[in-house]
């Protein structure tokens, strides 16, 4: 009796493993399954599951000869967006991406890191579209030879929340003044006044910099470790966001994640408005001298479904349904005035194939650098 | 508060309604984190039969190095085997990046160490003098070896169990090596970080119950098929054989 318990529990065990890489099957990622019924007699289920299992580890061991990794064998091309979260976390490319796989036989892959990591992954050839808001890190990128093709697509508004009583008394001042303000207050030690900064160097993190540097600070020598009134989170938009507020500090936001945790927040906007708390979001094609020509056209397809007028109204229209206001502006209705080469090119197609020559030199010494 | 008794009825609605996007993230997070369970399991027993059972220069040393590698963070994991498997790295040709089979590699380097440690501590709390009356009984070495895994199965599990707990929780490999790919490589840790970025505790908090359901069922399957070894079924070496 016990030895037949013993062997229905190791046909479950074996049945569990076989309804577990069948669902794996169904991301298209696992070998190819027998086609059994699961409601087969558990004993024929047990020597199918064994089967699936060896097939299972073979896949592991196939995948070093097909580099392709289990793709599907209907060929959709695949391409990887490296992205960062905040824009991630809007779900804005939840709501593009079916709409650009069905235009074109493409599966894509969205990976959203911060912004280093995102562009770490471009550079070393991992991603084949860069999408991120932080225009010197662009522009340096594009320099580098890492990527063509930069486009602007859309923009909006960091804003800088804190306590509605206000204990700086920031509220209606420019972005600069009121982190003089703050600099200041903070370093007397004013009752109640602190700054949590990401500090994590992404976007958000670069466009919070930039206003220090335009209030005249150096920011490595003046704010940082300046006192207790500054504080580096190192973390994310949304636990920053919840660190200010449980701390009563003020801090800078992309209005997206701000809106998505309002509900948890006390923390309302203080400053919404400002040349400095420009937002620019960009998309760019990955270039190397590895990346293949078609990985190389079909991202540019994605640029330019990106800056097409038809996907740039419904950019427009984005999140009125869940927040009651939209999340971007598009280039197609606003072009923000900022500094030469912070707003990229928004209207040409994208067509390049490979960076101007002289910046493609560069391109190879990098990566054989990489190397 | 109110987001943890949300929590607990959007993990139940989630379970009872057989939510298909759960349902995936959830059978590709025992996927992964059973297979590469299952791939430490068969390297680290025998690997931490053949450390156990004999005596070589350095053995202490090797020991110290194991059990210093169950602290590796799973960031640091992942950070070296996507340097390996990158596109521009030496393994890149494999294109195991992004990929599920990408994760059960990192999973699997990152749970040897801890079961090759405790299958080693396992075999070593096996009284010597069972080892010397199956030796005395004519037993081959072979058979011995066998008889004291037998013997050590309890803390063998455990070191299974804790393997397989290391590898569905953690975060640091899924996210570097598997990107947090929706409807490919998202699984339940990376989703919790997600929807936790994305402020929908409640969700985040549904996840993790339902990550703890998953690791119950697997851990009672496991439990089960240990206990389950009839003792009639056990052969005395060196006995009749069939």
């Amino acid at each position: 009796m016990k030895r037949d318990v013993y062997g229905g529990l190791v046909s479950t065990m074996f049945v569990l493993l076989f309804i577990t890489v069948c669902f794996a099957g169904c991301t298209g990622q696992a070998p190819a399954t027998p086609g059994a019924a699961p409601t087969a007699a558990p004993f024929v289920a047990n020597q199918q599951g064994v089967a699936v299992i060896k097939n299972a580890s073979a896949a592991t061991a196939a995948t070093a000869v097909a580099p392709a990794g289990g793709a599907p064998a209907a060929a959709a091309q695949e391409l990887v967006i490296a992205t960062t979260t905040s824009l991630y976390d809007t779900k804005l490319l939840d709501m593009l991406q079916p709409m650009f796989e069905s235009k074109y036989n493409v599966r894509l892959k969205i990976t959203s890191q911060g912004t280093g990591k995102a562009i770490e992954l471009a550079k070393k050839g991992d991603a084949d579209i860069l999408l991120v808001h932080s225009p010197s890190q662009e522009l340096a990128f594009i320099k580098d030879g890492f990527g063509i093709n930069r486009r602007s697509f859309a923009s909006n508004s960091f804003i800088i929340v804190g306590p509605a009583d206000d204990p700086a008394g920031i509220r209606g001042m420019t972005p600069e003044a009121a982190f003089t303000a703050l600099y200041l207050k903070g370093m007397n030690k004013t009752a109640k006044v602190a700054f949590v900064s990401r500090g994590d160097g992404s976007g958000t993190h670069s466009a919070e910099k930039n206003i220090w540097s335009k209030a005249k600070y150096n920011y490595t020598t003046q704010i940082q470790k300046s006192g207790d009134w500054y504080v580096e989170a190192g973390k994310g938009m949304g636990e920053t966001l919840q660190m200010a507020d449980e701390k009563g500090a003020y801090t800078l936001t992309d209005e997206g994640t701000y809106l998505a945790y309002k509900k948890d927040l006390a923390l309302v906007p203080v400053i919404s408005q400002g040349a400095s708390l420009l937002n620019i979001y960009s998309v760019m094609t990955v270039y190397n001298d590895k990346q293949p020509i078609e990985k190389i056209t079909m991202a540019n397809n994605f640029v330019n479904f990106l800056i097409d007028p038809a996907t740039q109204a419904e950019i427009g229209k984005f999140g009125v349904d869940k927040y009651g206001k939209a999340l971007f502006i598009p280039m197609s209705v606003t072009v923000p005035d900022a500094p030469a080469g912070n707003v990229g090119d928004h209207t040409s197609p994208a067509t390049d194939v490979k960076p101007p020559s002289a910046t493609a030199t560069a391109a190879a010494a990098a990566t054989a650098a990489v190397k | 508060m109110d987001e943890i008794t949300q929590g607990i009825a959007q993990a139940f609605d989630l379970i009872v309604t057989l939510n298909p996007d759960m349902l995936e993230i959830a059978a590709l997070s025992l996927y992964i984190s059973l297979s590469a369970t299952i791939i430490a399991a068969i390297i680290a027993i025998p690997a931490g039969g053949l450390i156990h059972f004999h005596e070589f220069r350095g053995k202490q040393a090797l020991i110290v190095i194991i059990q210093t590698l169950y602290s590796v963070p799973t960031v640091v994991v992942g950070l070296f085997l996507y340097l390996l498997i990158s596109k521009s790295g030496p393994l890149g040709v494999l294109g195991l990046l992004f990929t599920p089979q990408g994760m059960i590699l990192g999973q699997t380097v990152l749970i040897v160490p801890i079961m090759l440690g405790l299958v080693i501590s396992a075999l070593s709390g096996i009284d010597k003098s069972i080892s010397d009356t199956l030796v005395s009984l004519g037993a081959t070495s072979f058979q011995k070896i066998l008889e004291i895994l037998k013997e050590a199965r309890y803390a063998i599990l455990s070191a299974v169990v804790l393997g397989f707990g290391r590898a569905i929780a953690e975060v640091g490999v899924a996210m570097m090596i598997g990107g947090n790919i929706r409807g490919h490589t998202r699984v339940l840790t990376t989703a919790i970080t997600l929807e936790t970025g994305m402020g929908d505790f409640g969700l985040s908090i549904a996840l993790g119950i339902i990550l703890l359901s998953v690791a119950l069922v697997v851990v009672i399957v496991l439990n089960i098929i240990t206990s389950g070894f009839p003792p009639e079924s056990r052969q005395i070496p060196g006995g009749p054989s069939g």
